[in-house]
């Protein structure tokens, strides 16, 4: 009995190390995201890195350069940006009350045509703007899919806002039912995520807590949007919590990515952010 | 050592917060003490004291913090008294007349507050919050127009709490 339990367990492991191999989860994590401080001096500092285990250093840093939304809407900047062997960070200076958010967003098209009779994908890093130049003349059997990833955490000082959720309309975006920086081990929280400005159902959900490297179990929980676009998620663990939002993709595939192996048709999105839940 | 609000303040402070319709002011005498500790750095705790009433927005009676550093920067930390943070300091300004107070030294302290407050089910919470240190809540649940003692203790970085409330 325990060696048949060793044995799946073996293959099932063996299955989902290449899975997770490829995922390479992206990642942004705030010093802190709940903030105090009337004084001039107060700031949050960020790591941004695609790594394997949440949340460690160990693959590539985030090369992307970060916007940021002041809690009254405005834009604002980061300072001290560096990039490092496995990391970025950057500084956050807090001088407004309110939610802050730190994103970035990469768009672009994936797809394929056939040229004499020979399939061809569309190169890496094509958009909506260069799709015209990628596909040669005489080219049939063309299909694309339009592919939005978003990568965003908030951060709060005194009373959570909400001026900086207003959609875009564009991509996944996360529309606060519980505010993400007013997160509490013992109290399910509940978001509301949209597709193109509308509520969608049936996005797949994935919720894993950091700290990977000293447990045994990865205790990730994968939910979808039901009615409305809507996910009640029930933490496992106080601590920095990665959540991963992706359009409908086939069995075992994990990331954020835009998924490369099965053949392109419809609206691919993926969703990427970082919570903190307070122990009580 | 004696910490006096007054009523006036005190009155400030709880109106509109507690429903004012029958609110009656109470006298609420608390003792708190702080613990001594054998650490080898050992920094003041960060005391938040409040009021919670089920439907009603909690109200904060005091806190103790650094707040005499240069530029405000003792508020820095106020989030780490973080259960108080969450119910009610967000929400505030610091320094905030009336309930910005320094940090005490271990022992009892005696403090008084006269909020306005209609009949209910209320808890006074303190919580306090240490710089290399723990953190620990303690909850009397009171009623009113009852009244009366309540006691409780803490057993890391709070001792014995008692409420006494008066007319």
């Amino acid at each position: 009995m325990k060696l048949r339990h060793a044995l799946i367990a073996a293959a099932a492991v063996a299955i989902a190390i290449p899975a997770s191999v490829q995922a390479h989860r992206q990642w942004m994590l705030p010093s802190m995201t709940v903030v105090s401080g009337e004084g001039a001096d107060v700031w949050v500092t960020f790591d941004a890195a695609v790594s394997n285990d949440l949340f460690y250093f160990e693959h590539q840093p985030m090369r992307a350069d970060v916007s940021v939304l002041l809690p009254d809407g405005n834009p604002g900047e980061v300072k001290n940006k560096a990039i490092g062997r496995y990391r970025q960070t950057f500084d956050l200076q807090i001088g407004q009350r309110g939610t802050y958010k730190i994103f970035y967003t990469t768009d672009g098209v994936t797809g394929s045509y056939k040229l004499n009779g020979e399939e061809k994908r569309l190169p890496r890093g094509t958009t909506t703007a260069t799709l015209a130049q990628a596909i040669p003349a005489g080219a049939t059997d063309i299909k694309t899919s339009e592919t939005s990833n978003r990568n965003e955490v908030f951060v709060t000082a005194g009373e959570p806002t909400t001026t900086v959720f207003k959609p875009t309309g564009k991509g996944i975006e996360l529309v606060p039912v519980t505010h993400p920086n007013d997160l509490v081990m013992g109290e399910d929280a509940t978001f509301q995520f949209l597709l193109d400005g509308k509520p969608a159902t049936g996005l797949a959900v994935t919720v894993i807590p950091g700290g990977i490297r000293y447990r045994d179990q990865l205790k990730q929980q994968d939910l979808k949007t039901g009615a409305d676009g809507k996910v009640t998620i029930k933490w496992s663990d106080p601590g920095m919590t990665w959540i991963n939002v992706t359009t409908p993709r086939p069995a075992g595939e994990e990331g954020q990515g835009p998924a490369q192996r099965s053949a392109p048709g419809g609206r691919r999105a993926s969703y990427v952010t970082t919570v903190e839940v307070m122990a009580p | 050592m004696q910490l006096r609000i007054t009523g006036l303040t005190a009155g400030a402070i709880g109106a509109g917060l507690f429903a004012p319709g029958m609110a009656q002011a109470q006298t609420l005498d608390v003792s708190i003490t702080i613990p001594r500790l054998t650490v080898a750095e050992y920094h003041r705790p960060y005391v938040a004291i409040w009021l919670e009433k089920q439907g009603a927005t909690p109200q904060t009676l005091a806190v103790w913090y650094d707040d005499d550093m240069k530029a405000n920067e003792g508020t820095k930390w106020l989030r780490d008294v973080r259960q108080w943070w969450r119910a009610s300091g967000r929400t505030m300004k610091f320094p905030a007349a009336g309930v910005s107070g320094a940090t005490k030294a271990p022992g009892t302290h005696k403090v008084s507050f006269r909020p306005k407050l209609s009949p209910g089910n209320y808890t006074l919470v303190v919580e306090a919050s240490r710089e290399v240190g723990g953190r620990e809540v303690v909850r009397l649940p009171f009623s009113l127009p009852k009244g009366g003692t309540a006691r409780a203790a803490g057993s890391s970085e709070l001792g014995t709490v008692t409420l006494t409330i008066k007319r």
